[in-house]
């Protein structure tokens, strides 16, 4: 039963962990520079012209 | 407590948004901090922004051809959700922080929440789902896929991004059209709703509210209550912007953790804590 209690009391690093796992997934699949070109663009549909 | 928490959502806005250059020039800036999400809605398109949006990072991501799981955006979300919750929206995020100011202004009589509350509270939910995933991998512009919720709702982009930029940089100007204004009439209604409402935007609108609502119940900074020193007299649920009772305060997808409870309560059995292994308030009344 303790595990259980104490596994969501710690779900949050498990989160966390979660969140790295995905950030290195997107890495190598090349996702950052999506990311990236996209932010150094002005959005034309972010500021209603596009 | 509350000096202190506007002292932070101003630090993180003037840091997040610091390009003080591009508010001059009507550029944005292109450096390579733009390969990281900040934790609050920000449009990357605000001159002084530093990183990208993270619903903004998503919607490029599902924009893509075919489809691909967009596990960066994901990571920010899980990373900052995890940790953080909705202490997020409470503290840091830049349009939020605009609705805190507005709601200050002593006009209308205040209201903390809309009519038909427990049904419209599901809308952030709706736009996550319709505009911001489904809306971005089938909506088209011509031959290439659409970022929904920026194009038709945002109104942090219009805020931050379109106004300084289109004040800043005539060639836009001269393109701003029919789509500008009706994204201006929201951000207006959005304005004008704040001022009598809290936080409308968040609490019924904001799809990134609506992520890490759902990392609230177990996020590592909690609002902690000391059962055995509360006497029941209910300041913290009055105190609370959002009308949560004393059990869904923390844990509730709907706190925003502002701490306004815990600055309220004359014992002082609520307060942050940011440790693993706290009891919540949920498990202490149970």
């Amino acid at each position: 039963m303790s595990f259980w209690r104490n596994s969501s009391r710690y779900a949050w690093a498990g989160g966390a962990l979660a969140g790295v796992l995905f950030l290195g997934l997107g890495a190598a699949q090349g996702q950052f520079d999506v990311i990236w070109r996209k932010a150094v663009m002005i959005c034309l549909e972010c500021i209603g012209i596009g | 407590m509350k000096k202190f928490r506007l002292t932070a959502q101003l630090l993180y806005t003037i840091v997040t948004n610091g390009y003080l250059y591009g508010f001059l020039s009507g550029k944005i800036y292109k450096g390579n901090l733009k390969y990281a999400c900040v934790p609050g809605l920000n449009c990357y398109s605000c001159p002084g922004a530093v990183a990208a949006c993270p619903i903004g990072a998503l919607q490029a991501l599902l924009n893509q051809k075919g489809f691909q799981v967009p596990f960066a955006a994901l990571g920010f979300f899980f990373l900052f959700g995890s940790v953080l919750g909705r202490f997020v929206c409470g503290w840091l995020c830049p349009f939020g922080l605009v609705q805190d100011l507005l709601y200050k202004i002593p006009l209308f009589k205040k209201r903390k929440r809309l009519p038909f509350h427990r049904v419209l509270k599901y809308g952030k939910y709706a736009v996550l789902i319709l505009l911001v995933c489904v809306g971005s991998m089938f909506l088209f512009g011509g031959f290439a896929k659409v970022p929904a919720f920026c194009k038709y709702l945002c109104p942090s982009g219009t805020l931050l991004g379109a106004l300084p930029l289109l004040g800043a940089n005539e060639a836009l100007r001269s393109q701003a059209g029919g789509l500008f204004l009706w994204k201006l009439g929201i951000l207006l209604a959005v304005i004008l709703l704040s001022i009598k409402v809290f936080r409308p935007f968040c609490q019924y609108l904001c799809p990134l509210g609506a992520i890490y609502g759902w990392f609230n119940r177990f996020s590592l900074v909690q609002l902690h209550w000391d059962r055995e020193r509360c006497v029941g007299c209910g300041a913290c649920e009055k105190a609370c912007p959002a009308a949560l009772s004393l059990q869904e305060i923390s844990r509730s997808p709907e706190c925003i953790r502002c701490g306004k409870c815990a600055e309220a309560c004359p014992k002082d059995c609520l307060r942050f804590t940011a440790r693993p292994g706290f009891k919540s308030t949920e498990s202490q009344s149970s």
